[in-house]
């Protein structure tokens, strides 16, 4: 059981070293809603399930739930991750921030 | 063992969060900066479970990420709603 979930662990950090990088390196404000958007979410899943199975190791009632509530916050970040990047991107177009085209130098 | 996994990965995820940070300090526009605040705030979450796991507290802790992520995602939304009407996004003339 540990090594599954220092296995799913480890993944989860690589999601978010991912996520974290990305943010940084990406050109534009478009750009950079793809890596926070999906990458810190699927960091988010494998790291809270990797706990979740650490805690369901000693097999508990009490255990149980707390690996159901550690699913509960992962299906609601499910959820809320993209509405979020969603909301980011529209407040983006609403104010006019055009994305960035590689042929936008020409343009000028 | 685990408690040392759990600490390095604790560890691990606090030297993670510089680079939103330095998104977020530096962003050249407004919405960067709320990015940047999302990316650390998803990673919070994972840490609070993670503190909780290493001091045994793990229904407490559990509950608080949740009570986090919800606060999170509800900043990021109020953010983002109140910065469509500002113009402060003009790092570079768009060709409108």
């Amino acid at each position: 059981m540990t090594v599954i979930s220092t296995i799913l662990l480890i993944s989860g950090l690589i999601f978010f070293t991912g996520g974290s990088v990305g943010i940084l390196r990406f050109p534009d404000f478009y750009a950079r809603l793809h890596p926070a958007g999906k990458l810190d979410t699927m960091g988010l899943f494998m790291t809270l399930s990797g706990m979740a199975v650490y805690v369901l190791s000693d097999f508990t009632v009490s255990a149980l739930l707390t690996a159901l509530k550690i699913m509960l916050i992962v299906v609601f970040i499910f959820i809320t991750s993209p509405t979020a990047t969603h909301a980011i991107a529209d407040a983006g177009m609403r104010a006019g921030l055009w994305p960035w085209a590689r042929t936008r130098e020409e343009e000028k | 063992m685990m408690a040392q996994v759990f600490f390095y990965t604790g560890i691990f995820l606090c030297v993670l969060m510089l680079l939103p940070l330095y998104r977020a300090v530096f962003g050249p526009t407004v919405l960067d900066r709320i990015i940047g605040v999302n990316a650390i705030g998803s990673k919070t979450t994972a840490l609070l479970v993670l503190i909780g796991l290493l001091y045994q507290q793990v229904e407490m802790f559990v509950d608080i990420a949740l009570a986090y992520a919800t606060l999170n995602f509800i900043a990021v939304l109020a953010t983002s709603r109140y910065f469509q009407k500002r113009k402060g996004l003009y790092e570079e003339p768009t060709n409108e």
